[in-house]
């Protein structure tokens, strides 16, 4: 294989893996605010039962991230060193600030969230979850704007000629506000908030089907099924206002997405199917209309095909992979809302906890946004292709100049050997934990948390 | 953001040197901490040398990640023909750091002998792994890289292991391991305490050994790395309070201030690095033999407008950081006991 196929191999496998991580970590971040807000206003001892618990777990997923993090800093110079040098600029300042906001202030603080209950009062400890949770979505938010400019490019110019190009900065804010970062920032917070709640869920179902645990199980149901019936439905809306900036932006990206070869007006929406890349055909039921008043807000609105936005084969992505990716990722989508709703109505009846079956689906609703975030971000970046940085860099063109071949793969065996060893410890300690369980000594808190609050304490 | 005259890319030179020094001072000290773990032997020696850097060293590897972050912003040429050119000791570094990382957090999970004793391998294989290669792209970057005409590194991995930069690694393990020795010292009671207090003397021995070396070895083969301080006899002042620095180490250590042994021991660090980048300036990485293309802090820079927005970024996060930071080791001050959220 050449340098370019192992490269991305070597980028997919790393990012799919970190991809994993920090949407569980800022998905839990917020339902350790949640527990502990709640706890601080209520003083029941089951939500500092919860917090610590939950802490524990969001304890193993930020370390792998972190972990898994550094990798991807690096792979950008190792691996791209053509594209880090054309980017650099522009990318860098974003890079940089994600470093000064955000990676000191979560890892930083991690430390009083994770090892100061006794060390500090309620007050001090909470201001430590929220800094941490914050942290967590500042660091989503300027990975995002990077990864968005790549997608569509703004406030920059090209300087120099040939191998010397390169984009620099002309204006940070339009650079930062480009056209999709900011649909495209809420869509991956949305998908972490699912991430965090549906594990939460899941693991609280598990207890109700096992009858372990129950008021943990119970408290951790209602609070997780909230937030991750309020994320599917926010996700909905963040979607479609993403899918439309998509169309607007990058409309090769949107035919992908769609399967639609032809520019017409009443564009249909293929529900699902199957593209013949060669003959240019789809198969599988269409909604006709749909997909411009999906676009457009109007059926009549024509919706370009990629036999009209991109005329030339090289200039489109794998057709047939982005539009399964796109569309498992909506299914996934519509089916998180289904069974937290589901989930909702029957835990507000109070007949869930006799729903066997719906509680085995809580159990493997966990899987549903990891599954829709990895499809999401595969589609997102497939759907680019064979852009690097859209319609400025092409990705073949981003390698590192000196780099071979065999390296490369030394580097992916590596890294695969190292991560399998990774997930499978990460696999163990989660499942000891769950069988662990909350502990009961945790329902009467320690040291100073244990003091009587003072005002300013 | 306008800066006037300043000379911004002077000011990220400066800058970057600290992220790293920064990095040199606090991770320094967590990975030196991991090179002596082997050293301890009960199993609650290891625990309580594990947690006395439990809260912190998660923070403190920030500064590379923040340091290397910083360098892609503000000198992307560099940073790309670095990270590509020395693509397998990077890869490397990574693997060394994510195993060590790993190990502090697994290690204490489960009871088993056999589980422990793997961690603990990792953990202390992996510090010494990753001081070493940090120290050997130092000793590269020194000693000057075949770049060609494009700035792209022409050498292989094998030439990265040239006799110099391997001394400047093993000066770099030996350095971190007085430097974690300190600061375990500070955060230990009892019998440990006394037996690291033991240690001390072989870690300052071995690394002033190692140092000694390293001086004689770049003033003879590595003229280039004294050519400053030649030209301009004053500079010597930096040497002498890095002298002074080392020798007051064991004196403090013999009156029982270990707190004032650890600060010897940053000065120590902070002028080393500070000779390192007065020398190297206005240079990033030299080319050897062809100097001609050496990246400088001019050509290998962002624009203007990059680096002024980095400097309003950084003048505005930085105080925060160093005011939490500074917090953090507040309210973890004091001997290490080990409790139910321990490592």
């Amino acid at each position: 294989m050449d340098v370019l196929t192992l490269s991305r191999i070597q980028f997919t496998l790393t990012i799919s893996f970190h991809y994993i991580y920090p949407l569980l970590s800022i998905g839990l971040g917020v339902m350790l605010v949640l527990v502990e807000g709640l706890w601080l206003k209520t003083r029941k001892p089951i939500y500092h039962q919860m917090a610590r618990f939950w802490t524990k777990v969001f304890a193993l997923t930020f370390a792998i991230g972190v972990a898994t993090g550094i990798v991807m800093e690096f792979e950008f110079g190792t691996n791209w060193a053509t594209y880090s040098r054309y980017v650099g600029d522009v990318f860098g300042s974003a890079l940089a600030a994600e470093g000064i906001f955000a990676f000191f202030l979560e890892s930083g603080l991690l430390a009083v969230l994770l090892f100061g209950w006794d060390r500090v009062g309620r007050k001090t400890h909470f201001f430590a979850t929220c800094m941490v949770c914050l942290g967590a979505h500042f660091s989503a938010i300027w990975i995002v704007v990077a990864n968005s400019w790549m997608q569509t490019p703004a406030g920059f110019h090209i300087v120099g000629e040939g191998m010397k190009a390169r984009a620099e900065i002309t204006d940070f804010w339009a650079m930062v506000l480009n056209p999709s970062s900011m649909d495209r920032l809420f869509h991956t917070l949305c998908g972490a908030w699912q991430a965090g709640a549906f594990l939460v869920v899941s693991v609280s179902a598990w207890y109700l089907l096992k009858r372990k645990h129950q008021e943990f199980a119970r408290g951790s149901l209602r609070l997780g099924l909230m937030v991750g019936l309020a994320a599917s439905l926010f996700q909905l809306v963040s979607g479609h206002s993403s899918a439309q900036g998509v169309a607007k932006n990058q409309p090769v990206k949107l035919a992908a997405f769609e399967g639609l070869y032809e520019t017409t007006p009443n564009a249909p929406l293929t529900v699902f199917g199957w593209m013949d890349e060669q003959n240019e055909k789809v198969i599988g039921p269409k909604i006709p209309g749909m997909l411009s008043f999906l676009a457009h807000n109007d059926t009549a609105e024509p919706v370009a095909g990629l036999r009209e936005a991109a005329p030339q084969p090289k200039d489109r992505p794998p057709v047939n992979v982005t539009f399964q990716l796109f569309h498992l990722m909506v299914a996934i989508g519509f089916g998180m809302i289904l069974i937290s709703a589901l989930g909702f109505l029957y835990f507000w009846r109070g007949s869930l906890f006799d729903k066997r079956w719906l509680l085995w689906l809580l159990v493997l609703s966990v899987l549903g946004p990891q599954l829709a975030n990895q499809a999401g971000w595969f589609a997102a970046e497939v759907g680019r292709q064979p852009w690097i940085v859209q319609g400025l860099l092409r990705t073949s063109e981003g390698l590192s100049a000196v780099v071979k071949a065999n390296t490369v793969l030394a580097a992916i065996l590596l890294f695969s050997a190292v991560y399998l060893l990774l997930f499978a410890v990460f696999v163990y300690l989660l499942n000891d934990k769950i069988q662990q369980g909350p502990e009961d000594g945790d329902l009467i808190p320690s040291g100073k948390l244990a003091l009587p609050m003072r005002e300013g304490a | 953001m306008n800066f006037g005259p300043l000379d911004l890319n002077t000011t990220w030179f400066i800058l970057i040197s600290v992220l790293f020094t920064g990095y040199a001072m606090l991770d320094g000290f967590d990975l030196g901490v991991g090179a002596l773990h082997l050293f301890t032997k009960t199993d609650e020696e290891r625990r309580i040398m594990l947690n006395a850097i439990g809260p912190v060293w998660d923070g403190n590897e920030v500064w590379l990640v923040t340091g290397g972050g910083a360098l892609f912003a503000a000198f992307p040429n560099v940073y790309a023909t670095v990270f590509s050119g020395f693509y397998l000791a990077f890869v490397l570094l990574l693997v060394a750091l994510i195993f060590r990382a790993v190990a502090i957090e697994f290690r204490s999970k489960q009871p088993m002998r056999w589980w422990r004793r793997m961690w603990d391998a990792g953990f202390s294989g992996g510090s010494i792994l990753s001081s070493m290669l940090i120290g050997v792209a130092m000793g590269n970057i020194a000693w000057g890289v075949p770049i060609d005409d494009r700035g792209e590194f022409a050498g292989t991995f094998l030439g990265l292991l040239g006799p110099y930069p391997i001394l400047i690694g093993v000066t770099t393990v030996a350095l971190f391991m007085m430097h974690g020795a300190i600061y375990s010292l500070m955060k230990t009671e009892g019998p440990l305490h006394d037996k690291l207090r033991g240690w001390i003397n072989h870690c300052v021995i071995f690394f002033i050994i190692c140092y000694a070396v390293t001086t004689m070895a770049t003033l003879l083969y590595v003229p280039h790395m004294a050519a400053r301080m030649r030209a301009n006899p004053w500079l010597f002042s930096i040497a002498l309070v890095n002298m002074l620095a080392i020798a007051n180490i064991p004196r403090e250590i013999h009156h029982g201030r270990d707190w004032r042994a650890f600060v010897s021991s940053c000065v120590a660090m902070i002028a080393l690095m500070g000779l390192f980048g007065l020398e190297m300036y206005p240079n990033l990485v030299l080319s050897n033999p062809d100097t001609a293309h050496s990246l400088t802090i001019h050509n290998a820079a962002s624009s203007h407008k990059t680096l002024g927005i980095m400097l309003a970024i950084a003048l505005t996060g930085v105080p925060i950081v160093l005011a939490y930071t500074v917090s953090i080791y507040w309210i973890f001050r004091g001997k290490v006991k080990l409790d139910k959220m321990s490592y």
